[in-house]
């Protein structure tokens, strides 16, 4: 580890955090409905838009209604994904002639894209057509972002909203963040990332004739459009294959950079939301502090054991850090960054191959997506999986002080207790179930890359990557065969529509409760004990299940490098 | 008060006959409420099963598997013992109840005569039944004072020997059945039918037979459930993990990873925590109707309290005596003792102590000054005593104006007389009295032959200590208000003195019912107390009504508690209670999770060492063999059911420390406790377990 690696994560934390107060105002502008300075320009589009829908602003939903919306929203973008890829041979744009998609990659490429995963069975330039990348999955990595933020907004309302019975419009809110906020931020963006060198153009691959005389096929298309959302919604699939480790879609430095913060400015952000809309900003601190501390202890233990290296190599005399499947032009520092970034967020767009991180390098993406991305976490998505994890730790020691317990003076009480713990629950069901099962599947294993605990690893990673809808993977295992299209994709949708409905569902039941006044006697949520409770909580009851898998993951394959032996 | 009755936690009285009870708790269907420990059961029976299987073929490590499924059985038997333990505390006090219950005989009224009645058994009673109660009788069954005054002794459920009276009408007209009448004849009409009566309700309280989760309660068995459920995920994977990486590991061990990492040790005492609640309550001599009530009570936020005989003692006393100019106070002190050395009354009683107190004026014989006593009436409201023929007069200012030929009344025909020509004496005293009035005290104006002395200050006296206790309140997070029907201008004097937050002054029943709807809208809970049957509206609608037990039979109904001593101010004691029940649950829960992290290093390392030797080195408590690891794991588990029976019964602290301080302190014990204890623990039974061979 060196000053300078360190100085960079700062300046990366620094731009973060000063991004969180004006995006969060102009965001709680927004879903309030009051004027912000793109009003003028979008607000006849969005009154054509709601006209169009027969809906209203006005119209407010009930949480059964909101969630229904949704899902029939969400239903429909599956089919009409699933089409596309299905029929891409003989629909238009498809330049490099690419042949329909297999029914089992389709399922599994549509879930994916709709529950804002992003898990990739496939190599883009060798797949997809331009318009499956533009109509289908561009469409869904703008929606399903925009869904994660609905779903964010009405449980930020369940908690501002003195009494009521209304979440708010699902068809509005949907509307005003795909408009209001993620459009606008990707246009900008979208230029900044051509200004920087990546490719946008309809043209057809490029031919080349390399030094050596070799054809060489050069893939280009509507790359930075695509990143741009790639980023900024949280979804991380990639237009190449190499993601963000390929020098289009991640030309240097600067680019990285822009990359990184654009995966985590909304969900930070959203913190900042929930603090205006409850009307205490420090809520919001506090709940983004929690996420910070297990941020930072991340990327300190990521970079540690990268830059360290591996003793095996050392002793054949090769000095200095893990450089295996890092892009030079990143070096240790920001490969360690943007691994903890991406799967502590949902995203899942990779500059380096987290398969060939150490041991514990591998350990903490591994970590970071089990307990539920948490750590600002997918867009709105980390949101409303917090808030799970708030609702158990205020219900646990909220008691303590003497009170039934209360979070922002709504009472937790049983019914939020069984949806909480049934978000908690679906993410180890997806992931040990399935790799359970997949361990001791014959076929299943032969996907995989190394033998040992490694390609146990590699296992584990892919089921924890699905169901945590985060969609990197841990390079080695060979993902597109049937049994792993199948069940991955049912894991994603359970890591997405099993958190979301219990969500709704908590915010459903919290906006009719009445909200009871704060006095000495209650157990203050703005404060750095909160954070510590939050923290210990998420370790605790998020972390405790996977400790045995982990055992046989990573640290096994770390204990048995320092002795000797590598997979 | 009777609150010597607590038993000790060790008493043997209690002890014996729950080990007996850990037993028949085994029945499924009892069980089966304790969603964690059936859990543990279920798991139980089906290791002894594999285990007699493995007997009768001799295989496996059968002294291991012997010992992890003996500790498996404790592990369930520690858990019923602790809910025995904490029942067997209130079936103590049920017993000595269910004696008054004996059968007795009532004299049914057959006709208006009250000697025509008719002997029956009690238990034969009907609602709406009236009986004849006579001294030496024992009240057959709950009812109201239709007729007659009584003093009767209540010590059956009060423990207070001292007998009460009970008459028709007004606030003190409930009876119970079981007490016993001591003197004259009451007129009852039966209010309850026999099984349901308040004795028999105490009964099922106490012994916990009606006992009903509370809310909180369910929510928390909701997450031990889920708790449990995620940790059946984590175990029920890990022989498929093993078996690719080449090994595989006997079930019993799955089992016992499992039973050491679900909440067993909340799981185990969360009933135990329930019961001692309501049992703590029932020392206080109060009655929770309902567990939800005791919840209901850690939460409240605003406190009603009526201002005589909680804030202030029951009656006003003599302060000072404020003489007029040219009158000493000694002159004043000595006419005014004089003036109710007859007078019966507290205040008068007030005056005499004051004066002697304050001005060495000793009590003088009456009969021997050959003094005439002029008692109180409403139509003079002055007293007074004639003597040596000189005449004293003490009372209201405005009745010793109108006496003194002063007062403003004094009209007849269409010429007001002329105002006398003390009008300056007048005039100072009217400024002293309205001096004493704006500092909350009553003025009692003093003359002799007709000449003004001075003013007696009247003062009600606020209870010592009362002051500490509500800034205590406050720490906590309550607001206090003063209800009491006294004018603005006094009860603010009083609040301001009290240390209340809040007062309603000249308050009616209706007004208090308004001050609590206006309090829940804002959604506060609200806790009350109240004895009459004007109070039984706002007691119904406070979210803790407790009724005192001189209190009506509709006050009693309305509230959810009742307090046997029938002390306002014990409201501040039941809050506490609620707040202490729902600490011990989060503290004792927090404990149990925070457990699981030294347990997964003691069973992990050892679970996984035949094919991961390297996992080893998580072996950091040292402990010596793979099986002493386990085995310490589950014994650990196992023993700190028992270590922690005292704590849930007891109750944790309650301290007014303001919430984060309390949370932080509650955190550092439970929390991280609950992370090193058993660190501690499992390395002690390993070296103890290892020492004498057992593994």
């Amino acid at each position: 580890m060196t000053l300078n690696g360190w100085l960079q994560i700062l300046v990366f934390c620094g731009v973060l955090i000063m991004l969180v107060k004006p995006l969060g105002a102009y965001i709680t502008r927004v879903f309030s409905g009051e004027r912000t300075l793109l009003s003028p320009v979008l607000v006849p589009v969005e009154r054509g838009l709601y006209a169009l829908a027969g809906t209203s602003e006005r119209e407010e939903q009930h949480w059964t209604s909101y969630a229904f919306s949704l899902l029939m929203f969400n239903l429909l973008g599956t089919l009409v994904l699933y089409g596309l890829l299905r029929f891409q041979d003989m629909l238009p744009m498809n330049p490099a002639g690419m042949a329909a998609v297999g029914p089992e990659l389709s399922f599994n490429t549509a879930t994916s894209f709709v529950a804002n995963t992003n898990w990739q069975s496939y190599g883009g330039e060798s797949t997809m057509s331009y318009l499956s990348q533009m109509m289908g999955l561009a469409v869904q990595n703008f929606v399903s972002a925009a869904t994660g933020m609905a779903i964010a907004i009405g449980l930020i309302r369940a908690f501002s909203r003195a009494s009521g019975k209304a979440l708010g419009n699902f068809w509005v809110d949907m509307t005003r963040a795909v408009l209001y906020v993620l459009l606008p931020i990707c246009v900008v963006l979208t230029l900044v990332y051509v200004w920087l060198g990546v490719p946008q153009t309809f043209g057809p691959y490029v031919e080349a004739t390399t030094l050596e005389g070799a054809k060489q096929t050069i893939a280009l298309g509507p790359v930075a459009s695509q990143l741009a959302i790639k980023m900024l919604g949280t979804n991380g699939g990639g237009f190449f294959n190499a993601n963000s480790a390929h020098p289009f879609e991640n030309p240097d430095n600067i680019s990285n950079m822009i990359q990184m913060l654009s995966i985590f400015a909304i969900g930070a952000a959203f913190t900042n939301v929930f603090g205006r809309m409850v009307g205490n900003q420090r809520q919001g601190w506090a709940i983004l502090s929690a996420m910070f501390i297990l941020f930072i202890a991340g990327v300190a233990v990521v970079y540690w054991a990268e830059a360290a290296g591996n003793p095996i190599m050392h002793q054949l005399g090769l000095a200095g850090g893990n450089m295996e499947g890092k892009e030079v032009r990143f070096g240790v520092v920001m490969s360690s960054l943007f691994a903890v970034i991406t799967t502590a967020a949902s995203c899942g767009a990779v500059n380096a191959m987290h398969g060939s991180f150490t041991a514990l390098g591998g350990l903490i993406p591994i970590i970071n997506m089990q307990l539920g991305e948490v750590i600002v976490g997918g867009v709105g998505a980390g949101f409303y999986g917090i808030v799970m994890f708030i609702i158990v730790a205020v219900f646990v020691a909220g008691l303590m002080v003497g009170r039934t317990p209360e979070y922002l003076g709504k009472k937790i009480e049983a019914k939020e207790m069984k949806m909480a713990l049934l978000a908690v629950l679906c993410l180890p069901l997806a992931m040990l179930v399935f790799a359970a099962i997949a361990t001791v599947l014959p076929s299943a294993v032969a996907s995989i890359g190394t033998a040992g605990p490694h390609g146990f690893s590699e296992i584990l990673y892919a089921y924890t990557s699905a169901a945590a809808n985060n969609g990197s993977a841990f390079g080695g295992l060979t993902g597109n065969t049937p049994w792993y299209n199948v069940t991955l994709g049912i894991a994603m949708l359970m890591g997405r529509f099993l958190v979301i409905i219990p969500a709704l569902a908590i915010a459903g039941s919290l906006v009719a409760k009445k909200t009871v006044p704060a006095s000495a006697g209650t157990f203050p949520t703005d404060g750095g004990l909160f954070v510590g409770l939050l923290v210990g909580t998420i370790l605790i009851v998020g972390g405790l299940t996977f400790m045995p898998a982990l055992a046989l993951g990573p640290v096994v394959e770390h204990l048995v490098m320092i002795a000797g032996q590598t997979f | 008060m009777s609150q010597s009755k607590s038993a000790s936690i060790l008493d043997s009285r209690i002890l014996i006959p729950a080990v007996g009870g850990a037993f028949t708790k085994l029945n499924p269907r009892t069980l089966a409420k304790n969603p964690v420990m059936f859990v543990v059961a279920v798991v139980s029976v089906l290791t002894t099963i594999l285990f007699l299987r493995d007997l009768a073929s001799g295989n496996g490590n059968l002294g291991f598997s012997f010992q992890i499924n003996l500790w498996l059985w404790f592990t369930v038997l520690f858990a019923n013992f602790a809910e025995a333990v904490a029942e067997g505390r209130g079936k103590a006090q049920a017993d000595s109840l269910r004696k008054t219950r004996t059968e007795t005989q009532a004299k049914l009224l057959t006709g208006n005569d009250r000697t025509a009645y008719k002997m029956v058994p009690g238990t034969s009673l009907k609602v709406n039944d009236v009986v004849i109660v006579e001294a030496g009788d024992i009240i057959p069954s709950d009812g109201e004072v239709i007729e007659g005054v009584a003093s009767v002794n209540e010590a059956a459920i009060t423990g207070e020997s001292a007998p009460v009276i009970r008459e028709s009408g007004g606030d003190r007209s409930a009876v119970t059945g079981g007490t016993q009448v001591l003197s004259d004849w009451i007129r009852v009409r039966i209010t309850a039918a026999a099984g349901s009566t308040f004795i028999d309700r105490m009964i099922a309280l106490v012994e916990g037979a009606e006992r009903q989760k509370t809310p909180n309660e369910i929510a928390l068995n909701i997450l031990l459930a889920g708790m449990t459920l995620i940790f059946v995920l984590a175990t029920a994977t890990i022989p498929s993990f093993a078996s690719y990486a080449g090994g595989s590991i006997p079930i019993i061990v799955l089992v016992a990873l499992f039973v050491t990492l679900i909440p067993t040790t909340i799981g185990a005492l969360l009933s135990a925590i329930g019961i001692a609640g309501m049992d703590r309550l029932v020392r206080f001599n109060v009655l929770a109707m309902s567990g939800r009530a005791v919840e209901a009570a850690g939460d409240v936020d605003t406190l009603l309290l009526d201002k005589t005989g909680t804030i202030t003692l029951g009656n006003r006393q003599a302060t000072e005596f404020k003489p007029v100019r040219g009158v000493t106070a000694q002159e004043l002190a000595d006419a005014a003792q004089l003036a109710s050395l007859a007078d019966e009354t507290p205040e008068g009683r007030s005056v005499v102590v004051l004066a002697k107190e304050k001005y060495a004026i000793r009590a003088r014989d009456m009969a021997s000054l050959q003094a005439t006593f002029i008692p109180f009436t409403a139509q003079t409201r002055m007293s007074g005593v004639d003597i040596d023929g000189s005449q004293i007069r003490k009372g209201a200012v405005d009745a010793v104006l109108a006496y003194v030929g002063s007062g403003p009344l004094q009209v007849s025909g269409n010429t007001a007389i002329a105002v006398s020509p003390e009008n300056e004496t007048v005039r100072e005293l009217r400024g002293i009295a309205e001096e004493i009035a704006k500092a909350g005290g009553t003025p009692l104006a003093v003359a002799r032959d007709g000449k003004l002395l001075g003013v007696i200050q009247l003062k009600d006296i606020v209870k010592g200590g009362i002051r500490e206790r509500f800034a205590e309140l406050r720490r906590m997070g309550i607001r206090t208000v003063m209800i009491t029907g006294d004018n603005p201008m006094t009860a603010a004097a009083i609040a301001a003195e009290a240390g209340v937050d809040d007062f309603l002054a000249q308050a009616t029943p209706e007004m208090k019912l308004a001050l609590i709807r206006e309090e829940q809208a804002k959604g506060k809970l609200v806790a009350m107390c109240g004895d009459g049957t004007n109070d039984a509206p706002a007691l119904a609608q406070s979210d803790v009504g407790v009724a005192m037990n001189t209190g009506t039979v509709a006050a009693r109904e309305a509230g959810n508690m009742v307090d046997l001593d029938s002390d306002p101010t014990k409201l501040i004691e039941i809050v506490e209670i609620g707040k202490q029940l729902l600490m011990t649950r989060g503290a004792l829960t927090t404990f149990s999770i925070a457990n699981d992290i030294a347990k997964y290093f003691a069973i992990i390392p050892a679970m996984f060492l035949a094919f991961y030797p390297q996992l080893g080195v998580l072996n950091i408590m040292g402990l010596a063999t793979p099986q002493s690891a386990i085995l310490s794991a589950i014994i650990f588990n196992a023993l700190i059911i028992i270590a922690l029976i005292p704590l849930s019964l007891k109750g944790v602290k309650y301290r007014a420390i303001g919430a984060g301080a309390l949370l932080s302190r509650n955190l550092l014990v439970y929390g991280l406790g609950g992370i090193i204890v058993p660190f501690i623990g499992i390395k002690a039974i390993d070296m103890v377990i290892t020492a004498i061979g057992l593994a």
